[in-house]
């Protein structure tokens, strides 16, 4: 049987791709961040998952307005590396898992009325390769683990709201504890953290929400699941409404997940965060 | 702003109505995601835009450079990104037009100025 082994949250910043690819991960500026994720790493490989869903939104790469899904499941063979207006960046192709993919899209269809939009090909941009990067950096053999790719809309209102992101992980939860393979699986929120990117209030961040926001993801989810995108607009910037995309994760762990690490650096403007919780464990007597 | 959505000051929040609105500026920037489009925005712009059923204040604005007046018409700012990179105008460099300060001056707003 498939079960979730572990959840984390962190934000896609997409400078930190080409810090990545240019091997600039020691710069004084960028060093914080990274050392951050050493531990991740070393927790990870003691772990061994062997699928990643990777939730997460597209900036124009793909998913353009012509037509916008609220839930789009990747449901193929492998995944693109997405040119977003950038130059496509030097990374192997992603190997998904479509048969696991397949039962997620029937099983939450069929049993728990999420009518999600499936796709056949999608290629992938920095919103799910910043966190592959940094949780799973890949070899000369390509990533570490098979990946599904869920693209959820925060960028185009009317969006979900946080409370229908948070079910979507329940509801993601009890998909894969109905799968046959016995697979290890690990849940990527990604996003923001507080940002705003237009408008003369441009910069802004909050790391007093930012810190909030990480404290409340470990002990009150449920409670956090309500907060509005008003809210977080208004106190976190615009662009801050990607975290609802972390309440999926923390909806896919079960309610005794014990947190590991946490972060916080926000350097220019974007708060980056990162949260991991192991699950799967007995619960503590 | 629709339901449950009000106004932020000095923010725009995209919704469909400024979707619709940016609808063709944002289809431009779109197309930017290919070397050969690039390429030939980068050769010629006037040749381009015709392409993308602009308004003439829409072609104006991007003449400009104009990124707040860009996202005033309905430019989504991940969208925007691309015409920015290929004008040479990345996302520090537009922000600081937004906010009516030069790139220096941004800059020195920011906790680790060396992040970029």
């Amino acid at each position: 049987m498939a079960r979730v082994v572990a959840g984390i949250g962190l934000s896609h910043v997409p400078s930190i791709g080409p810090v990545v690819d240019r091997g600039r991960q020691g710069d004084p500026a960028w060093k914080p961040l990274f050392d951050a994720y050493v531990p991740v790493r070393e927790w990870l490989a003691r772990l061994k998952p062997d699928v990643a869903i990777v939730v997460y939104n597209d900036h124009g790469a793909d998913f353009l307005f012509d037509k916008y899904p609220t839930f789009a499941l990747g449901v193929a063979e492998r995944y693109r590396i997405a040119d977003e207006g950038f130059g496509t960046r030097p990374l192997p192709e992603v190997r998904g898992d479509a048969e696991l993919s397949t039962h997620l899209a029937e099983s939450l269809v069929y049993e728990h009325e999420f009518d999600l939009t499936v796709c056949q090909e999608l290629a992938v941009e920095h919103g799910f390769l910043v966190p592959m990067n940094l949780c799973f950096p890949h070899g000369a053999s390509g990533w570490p683990v098979a990946c599904i790719p869920l693209q959820v809309n925060v960028i185009q209102h009317p969006l979900p709201t946080a409370r229908r992101c948070y079910k979507l992980g329940q509801a993601l939860r009890k998909s894969i504890s109905s799968y046959e393979k016995d697979l290890r699986i690990v849940i990527l929120g990604t996003g923001g953290m507080s940002h705003q990117l237009q408008g003369k209030r441009f910069g802004f961040m909050n790391e007093a929400f930012d810190q909030m926001f990480l404290q409340k993801i470990e002990s009150s989810p449920d409670e956090l699941a309500d907060i509005t995108h008003q809210e977080i607009m208004e106190q976190a910037g615009a662009e801050a409404v990607e975290l609802i995309m972390w309440l999926t994760m923390r909806g896919a762990l079960s309610e005794n997940a014990r947190r590991i690490h946490r972060h916080y650096y926000a350097p220019m403007t974007t708060g980056m965060g990162l949260i991991t919780f192991e699950d799967g464990q007995p619960k503590a007597m | 702003m629709g339901i449950a959505l009000k106004a932020i000051p000095d923010t725009s929040i995209f919704d469909l109505r400024v979707s619709r609105r940016g609808y063709r500026l944002n289809k431009l920037c779109a197309s930017l995601c290919s070397p050969a489009n690039r390429e030939a925005f980068k050769q010629d712009e006037e040749g381009y835009m015709p392409g993308f059923d602009l308004s003439e204040k829409e072609k104006h604005l991007i003449r400009k450079r104009d990124f707040a007046g860009m996202i005033d018409a309905g430019m989504n700012i991940y969208f925007m990104l691309k015409i920015g990179s290929v004008t040479g105008n990345g996302l520090y460099r537009m922000g600081a037009q937004m906010r009516g300060e030069s790139y220096e001056q941004f800059l020195g707003t920011r906790n680790i100025q060396g992040a970029v």
